[in-house]
């Protein structure tokens, strides 16, 4: 008893003999405490039913709704599912923004381990090596989006003078469609920090001892980090990969500071308009917040079904690493 | 540490002698550490790189920007005053410090209690409950962002007349906790000695006292992690700047500074002032280096702990 932590009733020891008033005196302390839990409590609960319960019912209402902030919504059905099978945008925004999360949240994931491997293997000056690979996450999405356009700039940008180095031509990264992705991409990569200070505590915590017995049974380093590393930090990579992929789907603020907060159109770039962005601009610069919100249902499904499909491949995973 | 993941010694292969195999592994080891050290410098560099671009970019005239020299050819540090009157950052850095503080202040203290009533206390479907917490941390934003707008305009706090100015509602929602700040608490709770709280009960405290005078001093450094961690949360938001500060006088320095991106960048017409644009970055990103720096080790330490337990 002495050891445990903060679990169970308080104030109830178990093996002590209850005499009647002692029982009624230990209902009324469970009472109280039931009183007492609810009102430590009761900030997320009321939170919880007005910030989320409701606005994910009165979001489906609308859904089915036209509605323009002015007038009352008025009741379509399924319409605006309907008008968003022929939107042309929805297609091109939903590939735009699959096409930034399959890059980003891989390559993220690799780069931020391999970052996590070298620190791990790192001695001494380890604190200012976290502090630099760190650091750019404290960078504000809006600043990162002014360096992308600066550093990506196709014709005096640093990255294509670099690559001009190598004699390659670079392409025009923040003007391109097709190129605006791989390079909104490349610039994310510079925010890998934190990913990578999660995946090195998950390193630190794999015991030395396996990787020993490893050797003995003469298993060489690349074997070691297959067999023994990646399966002990297979928990901690699903959580990011999980976390990352919501994050990824719902990217807004780098991609909408570089290209859609002027409204001059020559400035917007059609290939970095994420689903996000086209959501944003329907609800609160168009004012079609009944299409907005089914656009925000179809995120929202899609995200769930990602997520879920991410959940059951985890899980087996790593079992299965568990397991042998 | 090192030493014994990296090198692989196959144990019958040995032609050479003993000593001669020692020094050729220590040899090994230490190209491979030189290697390693190479590697990390060149990634840290990699990552410093662009603070420092910016920042000597921030000192340049307006057909430097992208020279790309560390030291700028011609010093111009007046950007800075050109951008502060083009502009009124002291306003925004004033609404953004408000801000950020209301927000980090307000998630800690509710955060704080919610996740302290998930531990502290043993009540019906508690777990269950709390399996509800968790699950709203996965809950896309874009859901509830437009019924949580008509909520806030409905209780008329949006817009210029609203109580604060209309920016009531960059941080009162953080009045009822956030689910991740709860989930990190109330592990830091859990590994708290549950005697203590025993004795303190017997001495007749209430469950406020033991709340507010021994969990609370106990967990501070989760309390520090959790300020600093909204803190640099609540100072980068954008999109709810967007939708919510109307007036540019209630703006926050994110919310200006993609606003100088539209008038001083490409698409402003004219030609563009990347000069002011990288100085208004400098602005907005230096309170949050800053903040790094004070709570560094929180801030490290941290990160590290929320995919613990994952």
């Amino acid at each position: 008893m002495s050891v445990s932590t903060i679990e169970g009733v308080p104030g109830v020891s178990p093996g002590t003999p209850v005499s009647p008033e002692k029982r009624r005196l230990r209902l009324t302390t469970k009472r109280r405490n039931l009183i007492a839990a609810m009102l430590f409590i009761s900030p997320w609960l009321f939170g919880f039913l007005v910030f989320t319960v409701w606005p994910m019912i009165y979001s489906f209402y609308l859904s089915l709704t036209n509605f323009d902030n002015i007038n009352a919504p008025r009741f379509v059905g399924l319409e605006n599912y309907q008008r968003m099978m022929e939107d042309p945008r929805i297609p091109r925004t939903l590939s735009n923004t699959f096409q930034f999360a399959i890059m980003s949240v891989p390559l993220s994931l690799i780069v931020a381990l391999l970052l996590a491997l070298l620190l791990h293997k790192a001695t001494m000056g380890t604190g200012f090596f976290r502090t630099t690979f760190f650091l750019p996450r404290m960078t504000p999405p809006v600043a990162v989006g002014v360096l992308f356009l600066l550093l990506f700039n196709g014709h005096q940008g640093l990255i294509n003078q670099l690559l001009g180095l190598f004699g390659v031509n670079g392409p025009n990264w923040t003007v391109d469609p097709f190129w605006v992705r791989p390079g909104l991409v490349l610039m994310s990569l510079w925010t890998v920090g934190g990913t990578s200070l999660i995946l090195l505590a998950a390193l630190k915590d794999v015991p030395k001892e396996l990787y020993e017995s490893a050797r003995v049974d003469g298993a060489g380093a690349l074997r070691q980090f297959w067999s023994v590393t990646l399966p002990l930090i297979s928990p901690q990579i699903f959580f990011v990969f999980i976390v990352n992929t919501i994050g990824a789907l719902q990217t807004f603020s780098e991609a909408y500071t570089a290209f859609f907060g002027g409204g001059a159109d020559a400035f917007r770039n059609e290939g970095a308009l994420f689903y996000s962005i086209h959501l944003f601009e329907m609800a609160f610069r168009n004012f079609r917040m009944g299409y907005a919100s089914a656009m925000a249902w179809v995120l929202f499904v899609i995200i769930m079904i990602i997520t879920g499909i991410q959940w059951a491949v985890s899980k087996r995973m790593v079992f299965y690493s568990g397991d042998s | 540490m090192s030493a014994t993941t990296t090198h692989d010694t196959p144990p019958a292969s040995t032609k050479l002698s003993r000593r001669a195999k020692l020094r050729s592994i220590r040899q090994r080891l230490t190209w491979r550490q030189a290697f390693n050290y190479l590697m990390l410098l060149a990634c840290s560099a990699i990552f410093i790189y662009p603070f420092i671009w910016l920042v000597s970019a921030s000192f340049k005239p307006r057909g430097q920007v992208f020279d790309n020299r560390l030291i700028p050819d011609t010093f111009q540090p007046e950007n800075y005053l050109t951008v502060w009157q083009a502009a009124p950052i002291g306003r925004w850095l004033f609404n953004s410090i408000l801000i950020t503080a209301l927000a980090a202040i307000s998630v800690t203290i509710s955060s704080g209690l919610v996740a302290w009533g998930f531990t502290y206390f043993q009540f019906k479907w508690r777990d269950r409950i709390f399996g509800i917490v968790l699950a709203t941390m996965m809950l896309p934003g874009v859901v509830t962002m437009i019924p949580q707008f008509l909520i806030w305009s409905g209780i008329g706090m949006v817009g210029h007349r609203a109580p604060m100015s209309g920016m009531m509602p960059m941080w009162a929602g953080n009045l009822f906790g956030s689910a991740f700040y709860i989930f990190m608490l109330r592990q830091f709770f859990r590994r708290l000695p549950r005697d203590t709280f025993e004795a303190a009960r017997i001495d007749g405290a209430g469950n406020w006292r033991i709340f507010w005078k021994i969990a609370f001093p106990l967990a501070r450094p989760a309390f520090i992690v959790t300020l600093l961690f909204e803190a640099n949360a609540a100072w980068n938001e954008l999109q709810r700047a967007l939708i919510y500060l109307q007036d540019s006088s209630t703006w926050t320095v994110p919310r200006g500074l993609a606003s100088i991106v539209a008038r001083f960048g490409a698409g402003g017409g004219g030609e563009a002032n990347w000069e002011l644009v990288v100085t208004a970055a400098v602005i907005t990103t230096l309170p949050l280096i800053i903040l790094f720096f004070i709570g560094q080790k929180q801030f490290v330490d941290g990160i590290a702990t929320t995919g613990a337990k994952g």
